[in-house]
């Protein structure tokens, strides 16, 4: 049996950059260390991360960030100008600029992430089961995937809205109808150039099902570039549910959605430039934290550099 | 072992269709090591792959062991003939490490004793367990030719199929990878069928050879005949001689030839 | 003795690597006549690396130094990327392992080799030319070659394209790594035959960078063991069987030959002292 180096044994760096690593965790915490390393070199990607750190601990800790509850009106303060009690300045109903976008920054981490998480797994099965099986399965599921891209996102993610009637849980599912095609052409065309390696020959001469070959040997390979343009769609998405919420599709009023926010301030846009200034600007932010974040990732994922 | 008789391959359809190998029967007995030698494009991999289980799209007969094989198997046929690949570099899975290569066919298959079982094979392959929990780009090319080797003995098939198991290393590396086929041969007994286009690498490993042009198995002859020069057909002294290294008056007359029968 | 072609001296090339340096070649020195020598050596002995630093086609991440690399009357070694464009292609011609990458896939081959032309030729002129240096070649029937496609040639075609093309500026010298590898061991002969042919005609000096013992010793004049980035052995090709350095005995041990039926094959032990 082999016998596992305690982390604390010669310390943690020895453990992570040791030649040999001595048990299968070893081994996976080793990739992660240098992966990270090669990600701390790139100060782009770390103003990106930051970036998204920064939102989530905002998004984590909203009630004590803000200043004012996020939906406090105060009639007798209206549309004022940013100012040490208002950071942001106030809307046209008197509430604090600064707390709603702060409070913001939770629908539009929640949008993104859930988007992710319902599109990323749905590209990533159809496109790998259509490029592995080939054939019928393929034509089928990428004929789908040809009538969904055919029609441009925002287009479509409003059509989804409006049969599914407007609110932030349907516009999430819209954005994710949208979101997940490319993703599947990309894990389709990864399938289809691992498909004819020999290691994947190897698997199938050892009598592997095919469910397994897919799901194990497949996916791993397509992984890493689908979490890369899901981050670097992550712009897109919140750009779409900005666009929604604009539109008055997505979040409903009150909600802070920093797109609804961004289309209220739009009337007051030549008196009151900031009602409308505040949420663009976290949009850009967070939009531009996401790509830069994602471009990082590639570098380090990317398996064509290895 | 391997009995293969009218074994026809073609790729393509209509006016692109190609037969990669047109009508070959050879057979293989148990414990004996054969050659399949040929230049690049003769079909000798097709048939491999076809034995193998990776080309199903083949006419004819292979029975293995006795049993008629259909171009889709059962799982248990995959215990019986393993096979070994040209490229190092490319056969292992890049994300999994020297444990996760060889715990997957254990877990296809069911077996018991998975620890017993990989630390057996990596010392049977002259790998320490400290290879264990390496990934390939951690290995050197004989490294992993090792670990694909130990891949396929873990499931203690009766047959292994050898793509060119060397051509891709260098020559004392290959000595070494060599030296290990004939040391798993002399302990386990099994039948090797080795697809080369290295006559003297087949003529150290095989008992019998067929050489192969064109999709057709044009003779087949014992190694010792082949040392002995008794071969019948012009192509395989051809590669005999090709194989000794280069002799300028010897080819000046082939190219001499190529040159009158072109003209 | 008649002067060579090309004397190298202390040739060094060293490349950066995030974690360290890596030193390739190290201090070599040898020349090159109107002969064939062979350089041999395994996988990261620096045998490549050496024929690229020549012609200064070292990637971007190597440094090359070298005391003296006199080729004609030209120091390479201190020769601007001015004066090696005259020279690349032109007084030194160099063949790659595979000819599918150093040919230009969209377009036909005889418009190839014809760019390599001194410009001012008329069409009819140029093609007369090509199909010449297509039939030095041995190619039986230049005229349909002319107008193929690279992925319409075999593997030995592309091969003799490609000596052709460098062929027609005339160059003194020729650098070919590993020029047969890719090709089956057939057609191998024919196109060291023609190289052969080439370089007792017109009196060409050709640096062959092989790692198969067996060929080099039986098609070059003389042999360059490289071992870890150093020329650890140099003899006359005949004489290889004979050789002195125990890298050189062991690799010549490890090879399986017909007609010698040994159990095992002797493996190669390192010995760290050969590196230095």
């Amino acid at each position: 049996m082999t016998t596992a180096i305690e982390p604390g044994k010669g310390g943690l760096r020895a453990y992570l950059t040791a030649e040999v690593s001595n048990s299968p965790t070893q081994a996976s915490l080793q990739r992660l260390y240098f992966g990270c390393r090669r990600f701390a070199e790139n100060p782009l990607a770390m103003i990106g991360l930051g970036i998204l750190v920064v939102l989530l601990l905002v998004a984590i800790f909203a009630p004590l960030i803000a200043p004012f509850p996020m939906n406090e009106q105060n009639l007798g303060r209206r549309l004022l100008p940013p100012s040490g009690a208002h950071w942001f300045g106030t809307d046209e109903l008197g509430r604090d600029i600064f707390s709603r976008v702060v409070y913001g920054s939770r629908i539009t981490l929640q949008i993104t992430l859930l988007v992710a998480s319902i599109a990323a797994p749905i590209g990533l099965l159809v496109g790998t089961v259509s490029g592995y099986f080939g054939g019928w399965t393929d034509t089928v599921l990428m004929r789908i995937t040809d009538i969904f891209l055919s029609f441009p996102g925002l287009i479509l993610a409003l059509a989804f809205v409006a049969a599914l009637g407007p609110g932030i849980r349907n516009a999430v599912i819209a954005i994710a109808l949208t979101v997940w095609p490319p993703i599947a052409r990309l894990a389709r065309a990864e399938t289809l150039t691992v498909r004819s390696s020999d290691y994947i020959a190897a698997i199938r001469a050892q009598g592997a099902p095919a469910w397994r070959i897919v799901v194990k040997h497949v996916m791993p390979m397509c992984l890493s570039s689908v979490i890369i343009r899901i981050t670097l769609n992550m712009a897109g998405i919140i750009l779409t549910a900005a666009a929604l919420g604009f539109l008055g599709l997505g979040a409903q009023p009150p909600m802070p959605e920093w797109g609804a926010m961004l289309s209220t301030g739009r009337q007051y846009l030549l008196g009151s430039w900031f009602l409308a200034a505040a949420p663009g600007i976290a949009i850009l932010v967070v939009s531009l934290g996401f790509n830069l974040f994602g471009d990082g990732l590639r570098d380090v994922l990317d398996p064509r550099d290895e | 072992m391997i009995e293969v008789e009218n074994l026809v391959v073609r790729f393509g359809k209509g006016k692109a269709a190609m037969t990669a190998v047109d009508n070959v029967s050879f057979t293989v007995k148990t414990g004996e090591a054969f050659g399949l030698v040929g230049e690049s494009g003769c079909g000798k991999t097709t048939i491999l792959r076809c034995l193998a289980g990776l080309n199903q799209d083949w006419e004819g007969v292979i029975r293995i062991d006795g049993k008629q094989l259909t171009p889709k198997r059962e799982r248990a046929f995959y215990k019986l003939a393993q096979i070994v690949f040209q490229d190092p570099y490319g056969s292992l899975h890049p994300r999994f490490t020297v444990n996760g290569t060889l715990m997957e066919p254990i877990k296809i298959h069911g077996l018991d004793r998975a620890d017993e079982r990989i630390d057996r094979v990596l010392k049977q392959v002259g790998l320490g367990p400290a290879f264990r929990f390496r990934y390939p780009h951690q290995l050197s090319g004989g490294q992993r030719q090792r670990v694909a080797i130990a891949r396929a003995l873990i499931l203690e098939p009766k047959l292994m199929l050898l793509d060119e198991p060397t051509s891709a290393l260098d020559v004392s590396v290959q000595a070494e990878i060599l030296n290990l086929l004939t040391d798993i041969r002399d302990s386990t007994g099994l039948t090797f069928l080795l697809v080369s286009h290295d006559l003297s690498v087949v003529s150290h490993m095989c008992d019998r050879l067929a050489v192969m042009n064109h999709g057709q198995i044009y003779e087949e002859l014992t190694v010792d005949d082949l040392v002995a020069r008794r071969y019948r057909e012009a192509y395989t002294r051809q590669l005999f001689e090709a194989s000794l290294g280069y002799d300028k008056r010897l080819t000046t007359e082939q190219v001499k030839a190529l040159d009158e029968a072109g003209a | 003795m008649i002067k060579p072609l090309l004397e190298v001296e202390d040739l060094n090339v060293t490349f950066r690597t995030p974690h360290r340096m890596v030193r390739a070649v190290r201090d070599i020195s040898f020349t090159v006549g109107k002969e064939k020598v062979g350089i041999v050596g395994e996988s990261g002995s620096g045998k490549s690396a050496t024929g690229r630093a020549i012609l200064k086609l070292t990637p971007g991440n190597g440094i090359v130094t070298a005391k003296r690399m006199q080729f004609e009357e030209l120091d390479l070694a201190n020769a601007t990327e001015q004066d090696m464009l005259k020279v690349r292609g032109k007084r030194i011609g160099m063949i790659l392992q595979d000819p599918k990458f150093s040919l230009d896939p969209v377009m036909r081959v005889g418009d190839q080799i014809a760019e390599a032309l001194p410009p001012g030729l008329g069409r009819k002129e140029a093609r007369e030319r090509v199909l010449e240096v297509l039939q030095a070649v041995q190619i039986r029937n230049p005229e349909r070659v002319y107008d193929l496609y690279p992925h319409e040639c075999s593997g030995g075609m592309g091969q003799r394209v490609m000596i052709a093309m460098m062929l027609v500026p005339e160059p003194k010298l020729l650098i070919a790594d590993e020029p047969t590898s890719a090709l089956d061991v057939t057609v191998r002969m024919q196109v060291l035959a023609i190289l052969d042919d080439l370089v007792s005609r017109r009196g060409l000096g050709l640096m062959f960078i092989s790692h198969d013992l067996n060929l080099v010793a039986t098609f070059c004049d003389r042999v360059l063991i490289m071992y870890a980035g150093r020329i650890v052995e140099e003899c006359k090709a005949s004489e290889l069987r004979d050789a002195k350095h125990p890298y050189t005995q062991g690799l010549l041990a490890s090879l399986p030959r017909i007609g010698e039926r040994r159990k095992k094959l002797s493996t190669l032990v390192r010995d760290p002292a050969w590196a230095y």
